[in-house]
């Protein structure tokens, strides 16, 4: 097992390399230049090419990459081309909030998709399960823009429930240890801080969730209803187990192997893909931060951050062939 | 008798309860909803207006410029002289200023300042020398703005006596002076780390710094040792807020969670009239949105009865209703009904199918003929002098359509735009652009967009010798009255010439809780802080 995610560990070097290459070149090749964006209308020839020559975008792509591998050699991603920040400063502050909503997201996804999935397959072709299967559908078509506006308008402008926007709110102070609010209020004892970090991250999460919770919710029931049909689960049915007994012990650690692949997928798909709801929702975190780096060319924080983003995706999919094995004995890693 | 003195006691509580009730009052944390986040906060190398703003609060330049115009102002300079020849301009420091880090105010700090902005740093301080740090990006502004070829060097004369020695005459200066880039930083909190000082920034002004979460919010608290015992800062705290979407920045406002909204969507402008919990600050934006042609082609270059004729076949007043959704005016000039040097007297472009067709005709297109499919290009982001590039391109298409110009609107990525809009490409004939005017003076407009002959980074790329000779006077003369003149005879020109269509200034218009009292916005867009106060 140890060779094993040894040798996954060294696959992750050519792999990320790759990744920069392309990610290189594909930067290179759309139009666009950071220092006409940069400086705007107001640009003249003199203050473009001092920019330019600033910003090293004169030297040959080449030579870039170069330079970007060797700052990569010594541990660094380089400083922003529009804030001067070093990019590994901007990750620290952003990344947690894009995790912690992640991860909120993502529980919610399993707790509700897993337990929405089980009930469909048991109760297959009841009204339960036409209801769960409609909203899955549901789930995956909503457009999460209007979503995360309505939840708004309902919960924060009409009922008053919950906050609008934001990881906290302006009157309440939180010291950030680790950037993940809820952890830090934790560390702190900081309890207005972790009331209200909790309070901000539901209407985002559930927004966020929507799509992830719908997809596991299928693929659980699917899944579920090839286990269920097995020789096995007749065999345990046949033995006079219970049917709670046959479904969670026998059935549901089966049918579970597929569905975590899901899960993994999804969460690397929740931290890439939180731009939407970042941007509605005003939450500070990596997707909205790589959007405005690729509307704006700055080409330093778009190839940091998806090498960072494509780390935590391939370490995701690492674990979760590591996890196959822990739930299913049978496989093993060779 | 009695009657008479009932009458003034009462005229007197009148009084007596009218000041109470608009009297400023102290405390209080003001929340401003904008539609993005601060990049830097060092006036000298930002770039964007979200920036600006807060350095507004934190900084001040020598010269202010008024609440609600552009008319200079004495800032952390009490007073200041101009030499006959113009070249001299001494500036005479307020005493007893410090900076939130409790460095004193002074001369040296001002040579430092400005002179760190130098390329070549021809300083002098009145205490001990201040090593001046290499720059660690060039300046933008203070490159775009030319001041390397306007400023010769600069000296502290006495520890409140600054001399600025100019290359050049330049009427502008002044104003130039006000602007941003120009505002005067601690010496010590940059020495103590330059590289951090863009957040970390000291200044003079109204509001100190205290918090930067990146994307989230900056937090200022009031500097309680201003030196302007007169007026404000009344509020304990400016929490300036990023919600990048619009529509959910107008909802924190409706529920009271922000203060201001920046930039609302046109169509909640009408929400917010209805809503009695809201008031509109309003103001005339400085800017002018614009439609040139390709000044380095034929038939554009010297083809003006086609230039004209294209004026009067756009029906810009249809464009500003439906498009400005009203929140602009359209334009006869160049440069804005508020500030000086407009020349009234011009009727602009009116909206005249037939009288373009007769240009048209005179051009040697009757009808459009021979003319072939013309480009438009349009604008692909919204700016605050266009809100909609590529629908106003098609509105002037369909316009031009109806004289029989057919016209195919064109656009790329907003950096490509600019790029190739530069270089004047051969499949470029009209383009779409606009200004944001930097410090209310008409050379910032009229000069800085429109005279091709002064510099082949004008992006109209229009020469003229007339309209460059009278640039060049307006700036080497000095007193507001003659430029005006000046500036009012290049408008002539600019009409008769028709090397651009004037389309539009665009209003600016931040809804505001009712609790806000006396929050002004300022034709820079910038955003100051310091005569607020809340109900």
């Amino acid at each position: 097992m140890l060779a094993y995610v040894l040798r996954r560990i060294m696959i992750l070097i050519p792999t990320l390399l790759g990744v920069s290459v392309i990610v290189f070149l594909m930067l290179h090749i759309t139009p666009g230049d950071p220092a006409e964006l940069l400086l705007g209308e107001r640009a003249t020839e003199e203050s473009l090419a001092e920019l330019r020559e600033h910003l090293g975008l004169n030297k040959p792509v080449y030579v870039q990459y170069g330079l970007f591998l060797k700052r990569l050699m010594h541990g660094d991603l380089g400083e922003t081309i529009r804030t001067r920040q070093k990019v590994w400063t901007e990750v620290k502050q952003r990344f947690p909030a894009t995790i912690e909503l992640s991860v909120v997201a993502l529980c919610i996804s399993c707790v509700v998709g897993i337990i929405l999935g089980i009930i469909s397959a048991t109760r297959q072709y009841s009204i339960f399960d036409y209801l769960s299967m409609l909203g899955a559908l549901i789930g995956v078509s909503m457009p999460i823009f209007w979503l995360g506006l309505v939840f708004m308008l309902i919960f924060s402008l009409h009922l008053g429930w919950l906050p609008m926007s934001g990881r906290l709110s302006v009157d309440i102070d939180i010291d950030a240890i680790t950037n993940f609010y809820i952890l830090d209020a934790i560390l702190t004892r900081n309890w207005p801080a972790l009331k209200d970090a909790l309070w901000h991250i539901i209407m985002p999460a559930v927004t966020l969730s929507t799509i992830p919770t719908a997809i596991v919710a299928r693929m659980t029931r699917s899944s579920m209803l090839e286990v269920l049909r097995q020789d096995y689960i007749k065999t345990a049915k046949a033995k006079g187990l219970s049917n709670f007994k046959v479904v969670y012990k026998h059935a549901l650690r089966n049918a579970l192997i597929p569905v975590v692949t899901t899960i993994g997928i999804q969460f690397g798909v929740l931290l890439g893909g939180a731009i939407l709801t970042e941007t509605i929702f005003a939450w500070p975190g990596v997707g909205k931060w790589m959007y405005d780096a690729v509307m704006q060319r700055d080409y330093i924080v778009i190839q940091g951050g998806v090498l960072i983003i494509a780390t935590v995706f391939v370490t995701i999919n690492l674990g979760v062939d590591v996890l196959y094995a822990v739930i299913n004995p049978r496989i093993s890693v060779k | 008798m009695v009657k008479r003195l009932c009458v003034f006691l009462t005229i007197g509580v009148f009084l007596f309860t009218a000041t109470a009730l608009a009297a400023p009052k102290n405390g209080g944390a003001m929340v401003f909803g904008r539609g993005g986040d601060s990049v830097g906060l060092d006036p000298a190398y930002e770039t964007d207006g979200n920036s600006f703003m807060v350095c507004d609060n934190i900084f001040e330049a020598l010269v202010a410029y008024a609440d609600e115009s552009t008319a200079l102002e004495p800032g952390l300079a009490e007073s200041w002289e101009v030499s006959p020849d113009g070249l001299t301009y001494a500036f005479h420091l307020r005493k007893g200023v410090k900076f939130h880090d409790g460095t004193p105010f002074n001369a040296d700090a001002v040579v430092f300042s400005i002179g760190r902005m130098m390329k070549d740093r021809k300083l002098t301080f009145f205490g001990d020398a201040i090593e001046v740090p290499v720059q660690e990006r060039p300046p933008e502004y203070w490159v775009s703005m030319e001041m390397d070829d306007t400023i010769d060097s600069i000296a502290a004369t006495d520890e409140y006596t600054v001399v600025f020695n100019l290359k050049r005459v330049e009427a502008p200066f002044l104003a130039n002076m006000g602007m941003d880039f120009a505002d005067i930083i601690s010496p010590t909190a940059f020495a103590k780390n330059p590289k951090e000082f863009i957040r970390n920034p000291v200044g003079t002004g109204p509001f100190k710094f205290v918090k930067w979460v990146q994307d989230d919010r900056i937090i200022l608290e009031k500097n309680t040792e201003y030196w302007d015992g007169a007026g404000g800062p009344y509020l304990d705290r400016v929490i300036f807020r990023a919600i990048p979407e619009n529509s959910v920045r107008f909802l924190e406002l409706k529920t009271g969670n922000i203060h201001i909204c920046q930039f609302p969507n046109p169509a909640d402008i009408s929400l917010a009239r209805k809503d009695a919990n809201l008031i509109l600050p309003t103001q005339p934006g400085m800017n002018i949105g614009y439609l040139s042609f390709n000044h380095t082609k034929e038939p554009w270059k010297s083809n003006k009865a086609l230039r004209k004729a294209i004026g009067h076949a756009i029906n810009r007043k249809a464009i500003v209703d439906n498009l400005y959704k009203g929140l602009g005016q359209v334009a006869k000039n160049p440069i804005p009904p508020t500030m000086w040097g407009y020349n009234d007297a011009i009727p602009g472009y009116v909206y005249d199918p037939a009288l373009a067709k007769q240009y048209l005709a005179q051009a040697g297109f009757p009808n459009g003929e021979g003319l072939g499919e013309i480009t438009l290009w349009s604008m692909p982001v919204a700016r605050p002098y266009n809100p909609e590039g590529l629908k106003i391109g098609e509105a002037m298409a369909a316009d031009l359509a109806k004289v029989g110009i057919k016209a195919k609107v064109v656009t790329y990525e907003w950096g490509t735009y600019l790029k190739r809009q530069r270089e004047q490409p051969e499949d470029m004939d009209l383009f779409q652009l606009g200004w944001t005017g930097d410090n209310g003076d008409p050379d910032n407009f009229l000069a800085v967009l429109f005279d091709g002959l002064a510099s082949s980074s004008i992006r109209t790329q229009w020469k003229n010798e007339d309209y460059h000779q009278l640039m060049l006077d307006g700036k080497q003369t000095i007193g507001q009255d003659k430029r005006a003149e000046i500036y009012q005879k290049a408008l002539q020109i600019f009409f008769d010439e028709c090397p651009a269509i004037a389309v539009a200034h665009s209003t600016v218009i931040w809804p505001a809780l009712k609790t806000v009292q006396n929050f002004k916005l300022h034709p820079t867009g910038s955003v100051r802080m310091k005569n607020v106060w809340l109900k």
